[in-house]
């Protein structure tokens, strides 16, 4: 029993990165129809930044994730810019290439800064617990609360101010959008801000608990996609939904199963997903 | 349907007869493993413009096939099997298994097809990562045989231990490969590959069934594939998880959009030229994928048919210059 | 040699062609006209498989043809063109014409691999059957042109000729004149005439009323997904309903 408590928590834990890095990224897939397969590598970087702040520049833990949004936040802007804008019109194979070459960038960059090996925030929080039996540390409570936290500024943002229900009118229906003289350009920098924001709190959030390396981009990259597929493109419900349920299917199968094999359920999933429904679970046609 | 221009195929023929007396100028045995390295890659990088550059479908689980052939005949010839039966039945494997996951792959399009074929790549990956009895786990497979010796009566045996005699081998398949390349694609047949990529409803409209034209597409371009993760692991001698890896995956497809899809030197160029580069800028470290992950960017969005692709265009605007001259 | 039973097609809800009930005599031009959004193009789609209808069949010289897929259906001899001009604008000419005849060959992936005997006469076949559609679409000296040097007139041409190239028995025409300036819709329209008289049976839809009432010799008139009135050039002329439909439509419009 604790040892299936304990498993559920991790998944939550787990659960929460997912659901704000899926998140993410159905914002720009939902609006942009671009897959930016590189999203898991803004997400490494962003951790790599809060380290940088905190222990390059001796700042606080809370200072650095401010900065660190306000960085990748800004780099996703360019990023939306220089690669994807002008491949809008293009076959979509073209964008998943350029988006590749971008994943190469981010993750040659970090290699360049900081090595390949692993590194780890100082942990701000490192007081343990036991709770049920659970064993429980502040800064893993702040995974789970920080996410919920977000999801609700970012959805009283998307859904009270006037800018964020402009973005979602532009991720349901963008020549609907056009058409209503929304600049969807502007929004389209502005969606991917907040998405590489996010994608840098997640990472820094976690970042005390788990070593980050430059590799570890890839791996949650295609994680998200995952979710965001399944959950359907522009879901918001739909990535957070997936997000907890893939932390907490992980952590289960980690547990029970296979510690190794861990990684391979997402994936597996997903080629299962797809044979039975190509579009995916809430098939919206794609873009 | 039209012949080529005779000054086309007489470069053709130069650069065939460089390849063949490429030993000949024995260059040091670094460099010539570099070359023979590019010619395998050549081979699994015009398998994989088969699909992606052809047919359209962007397939990312091409290092997962590449390792289908390589574990293949690492473990077959291991196990005393010779050469020449693993490695056409490494590829036949790599070919089935293409087969298997293709269909439900294959239901899906554009970016779900990449994001598919993507995840079955990691799957395969992180297989190989972990099955220990079978893969050797991260550490892989050691002492790989060499190709098995070929007999030539009264004159004894062609040994594969030579970097020359390994040139060569890998040559033949790279030529066999370019051949088949050119009957299947250059024909009525390959003309449905394009018309998928370039049309898909009008060629379900016309008769074609894009189904089954793409799955053997894909098929084809996965026994391809095995074929050159087969013959990488016999000239190496040694097999890690790397080769099914998705960066392997990557570095095939830096390769064909560096050279150009859609055309058949575009892969050769890119195969050999980039390998060639990369070593060059070997003491850039780390930099090196940051330069190529740039060039990858730049090459899609103003160069979307690759350095061949480039140069046709280029001749292109030169000849209408002159007809306009005249 | 074409049926129509009781087909219907919804779209979330949305009605787009009512137990509609038709047929295709062999031989004749049959026009399909009505005001924007009555459903033509659905009825279309439905006939070649690009959709699957609701409810209702489709038969082809009796045999049902309902839910066959596009390709299936152009090899029981029913060839389409599409709205908006449909090519394959990365290719030459030929190479455009030479995929319209794939499905009539035999020209697959091992008999390609291996050049097997009889491959040969296969390629010559399709490349000759290829040539002959170019000449009759006077097309010929552009065989090897890319198709963005082409002009629009031409392009609707082979966009009818990349059907027309497997011989089918029945050729669907989505407005091959739409966007055409006068003497090009009556070139065309000359062109299909021709067609018919080499002995394909045509069924056209139209906006450009003059050029369908000198061509069709029957009409069907859809509004709102169902048929009001069927009938020759003339009766369909002083249908009081046709005209009702019509102006109504303007007046929308």
């Amino acid at each position: 029993m604790e040892l299936f408590l304990q498993q559920v928590f991790n998944g939550i834990m787990f659960g929460s990165t997912y659901a704000i890095v899926a998140l993410g990224l159905t914002l720009v897939m939902g609006i942009l129809h671009i897959p930016n397969f590189a999203h898991g590598h803004l997400y490494m970087l962003g951790g790599y930044i809060t380290y940088f702040f905190i222990t390059s520049l001796g700042l606080g833990y809370w200072p650095s994730l401010l900065l660190s949004i306000i960085v990748l936040g800004i780099l996703g802007v360019i990023m939306e810019a220089i690669v994807y804008r002008p491949l809008h019109d293009q076959p979509h194979i073209n964008a998943f290439i350029a988006a590749v070459g971008a994943l190469l960038v981010l993750e040659a960059m970090a290699e360049v800064i900081w090595g390949p090996q692993g590194l780890r925030i100082p942990n701000p929080y490192p007081h343990t617990f036991q709770f049920l039996g659970i064993i429980m540390s502040v800064q893993r409570l702040l995974v789970i609360i920080g996410a919920v936290v977000l999801i609700v500024l970012l959805h009283l943002f998307l859904k009270k101010t006037l800018t964020g229900t402009t973005i979602e009118a532009v991720a349901q229906n963008r020549e609907g959008a056009m058409l209503n003289g929304i600049n969807v350009n502007r929004v389209s920098a502005l969606t991917f801000f907040i998405s590489s924001g996010t994608a840098a709190v997640a990472a820094s959030f976690i970042s005390p608990i788990f070593v980050i390396s430059p590799a570890m981009g890839a791996i949650i990259g295609m994680k998200a996609f995952i979710i965001v597929i399944l959950g359907g493109m522009g879901s918001i419900p739909g990535a957070i939904i997936g997000g907890y349920f893939l932390g907490l299917i992980e952590s289960l199968g980690g547990g029970y199963v296979s510690a190794a094999y861990k990684d391979v359920i997402a994936f597996g999933a997903l080629i299962v997903i797809f044979s039975f429904k190509p579009t995916g679970l809430f098939g919206k046609k794609e873009g | 349907m039209i012949t080529k221009p005779i000054h086309t195929k007489l470069l053709y023929g130069f650069i065939l007869l460089a390849a063949l007396l490429l030993p000949l100028y024995a260059p040091d045995p670094y460099m010539f493993q570099v070359i023979i390295m590019s010619l395998i890659f050549a081979i699994a990088v015009l398998a994989m413009n088969l699909i992606i550059g052809f047919t359209g479908q962007a397939s990312l689980a091409h290092a997962a096939f590449f390792g289908f052939g390589a574990y293949g005949v690492a473990i077959m010839t291991k196990a005393g099997i010779s050469f020449w039966l693993a490695l056409p039945a490494a590829a036949s494997i790599s070919a089935l298994l293409g087969l298997v996951i293709g269909p439900p792959a294959l239901r899906t399009r554009g970016s779900y097809f990449a994001i598919v074929t993507l995840a079955f790549g990691v799957i395969v990956w992180i297989v190989a990562g972990n099955w220990v009895q079978v893969t050797g786990g991260h550490n892989g497979i050691f002492g790989i045989p060499r190709p098995t010796p070929i007999p030539i009566p009264f004159l004894g045996e062609i040994e594969f231990f030579e970097q020359t005699a390994q040139y060569y081998l890998v040559l033949a398949f790279l030529l066999l490969t370019l051949f088949i390349m050119h009957r299947l694609v250059y024909s009525v047949f390959g003309l449905t590959f394009m018309a998928i990529r370039n049309n898909e409803p009008l060629a379900d409209a016309v008769g074609i069934n894009t189904f089954t034209t793409k799955l053997i597409a894909f098929v084809t371009a996965n026994f391809f594939a095995g074929l050159a993760g087969g013959l990488y692991v016999a000239i190496i001698g040694a097999v890690s998880p790397s080769v099914a890896s998705h960066m392997l995956t990557f570095n095939f497809l830096i390769f064909l959009i560096l050279g150009g899809m859609a055309t058949l030197t575009g892969p050769v160029v890119g195969a050999f030229a980039i390998p060639i580069l990369m070593e060059w800028l070997q003491e850039l470290g780390h930099f090196r994928m940051l330069f190529f992950g740039v060039l990858l960017i730049v090459t899609i969005i103003y160069f979307p048919r690759g350095l061949v692709g480039g140069i046709r265009q280029l001749n292109q605007k030169i000849a209408d210059w002159r007809q306009t001259k005249s | 040699m074409l049926a129509v039973k009781y087909l219907s097609k919804q779209f979330e809800g949305l009605v787009a062609v009512k137990e509609l009930n038709f047929d295709i005599q062999e031989g004749e031009i049959l026009a399909i006209i009505g005001p924007n959004g009555a459903g033509k193009s659905t009825v279309f789609n439905l006939l070649t498989g690009t959709l699957k209808p609701t409810a209702g069949k489709v038969f082809i010289h009796d045999e049902d043809i309902t839910g066959l897929k596009p390709y299936q259906i152009v090899k029981k001899g029913v060839a389409r063109t599409f709205q908006t001009t449909s090519l394959f604008d990365q290719l030459r000419v030929i190479d455009n014409m030479l995929i319209g005849c794939k499905w009539r060959t035999r020209l697959g992936f091992w008999n390609t691999l291996f050049h097997t005997p009889g491959w040969k006469s296969q390629h010559d076949q399709a490349v000759q059957s290829a040539l002959e559609t170019l000449d009759f679409l006077g097309l010929a000296d552009k065989a090897l042109a890319f198709i963005p040097t082409l002009s629009q007139e031409e392009q609707k041409r082979l966009a009818i000729g990349v059907a027309l190239v497997s011989k089918p028995k029945l050729l669907l025409l989505d407005e091959p004149t739409g966007g055409l300036i006068r003497e090009e819709t009556e070139r065309i329209a000359q062109f299909i005439k021709s067609v018919r008289e080499q002995g394909t049976t045509v069924c056209i839809i139209e906006h450009k009323m003059q050029m369908i009432m000198g061509m069709a010799d029957r009409i069907l008139v859809l509004n709102y997904g169902q048929k009001i009135a069927e009938g020759s050039p003339d009766d369909i002329k002083s249908n009081q309903a046709v005209i009702e439909a019509y102006l109504g439509g303007e007046a929308h419009a």
